[in-house]
């Protein structure tokens, strides 16, 4: 057993050195970089808005909108799933995996017909994002109006 | 007054580190937890009314630019701006009103691209 000792602790540092890195590291790693990469696109359109003499306030909705047209567009092309597959929350959490989760369960099922097929599965994540947020706005802003009388936000 | 200036170096620098931190709290939401992604999409939205039911998204906004607009929280954000908004200028109407139109342009594009997308692109595979 005590000769025994060094050996297995020189395997465990072995096995630790060849081993892969954890894939919680790497999910975390690639959603930090995709995420961030997409969001400092974003930044450009942002800027473009705001140096066109847009308020911050205002200029995020272009901005965005632009983000989503060009989320959408890349899953038309197919790269937006792929990009998906390794970068996880950091292509589905920006705006641009939002128009994702539409496109793709669209184009997916076009073959169930454009009414119940498109028209319909296009709401597979949208749907229950759009309700709870609606919902949950709705609630938090009654509160905050009972709370601290009307605001404007 | 807005801190965010456009096109300065800084500025993309804030929206990276920023956007992936968001997105980094959602990988770690899904790796660490039994939630699917359309769930981590749905709490972080919620998530995002109510950080703006503080006060605090905003000041986000200004400080990272498109980092916090472009993040799915900024989502729930906008209803709930929306939503207050609506309601301070046209009572009630506005309430129930403001938070859709304050995110029509967004929804509207998706919307629109995702059918037409289906109808022009073929699925991979």
């Amino acid at each position: 057993m005590k000769a025994d000792k060094p050996t297995t602790e020189a395997y465990q540092r072995l096995v630790k050195r060849k081993a892969p890195r954890p894939p919680l590291l790497r999910n975390v790693i690639w959603a930090f970089t995709v995420g961030g990469a997409i969001c400092a696109v974003g930044q450009v359109f942002l800027g473009f808005f705001l140096l066109r003499g847009m308020p911050l306030r205002e200029a995020t909705v272009p901005a965005a909108a632009v983000m989503v047209g060009l989320g959408a567009f890349l899953t038309g092309l197919g790269v937006y799933d792929e990009i998906g597959k390794r970068a996880g929350m950091g292509a589905a959490l920006p705006i641009t995996g939002f128009a994702n989760s539409i496109t793709s369960p669209a184009m997916e099922f076009r073959s169930e017909g454009l009414v119940l097929g498109v028209g319909a599965r296009l709401f597979t994540i949208a749907g229950p994002v759009i309700v709870w947020a609606l919902a949950v706005a709705l609630v938090v802003a009654a509160v905050k109006t009972l709370v601290a009388g009307p605001t404007g936000g | 007054m807005d801190t965010v200036t456009g096109l300065g170096l800084s500025s993309f620098a804030k929206a990276f580190v920023v956007g992936g931190a968001i997105c980094v709290l959602a990988q770690l939401t899904l790796d660490l937890t039994k939630l699917t992604g359309a769930h981590v999409m749905v709490l972080f939205v919620v998530l995002g009314a109510i950080v703006s039911g503080f006060g605090l998204y905003e000041p986000l906004i200004a400080f990272a630019g498109a980092g916090a607009a472009i993040p799915l929280p900024a989502f729930g954000h906008a209803l709930v701006a929306g939503t207050l908004k609506g309601a301070a200028e046209r009572g009630f109407i506005g309430f129930v009103s403001g938070g859709l139109t304050a995110t029509a342009t967004g929804l509207t594009v998706a919307i629109l691209f995702g059918f037409t997308m289906a109808l022009v692109f073929r699925p991979r595979g």
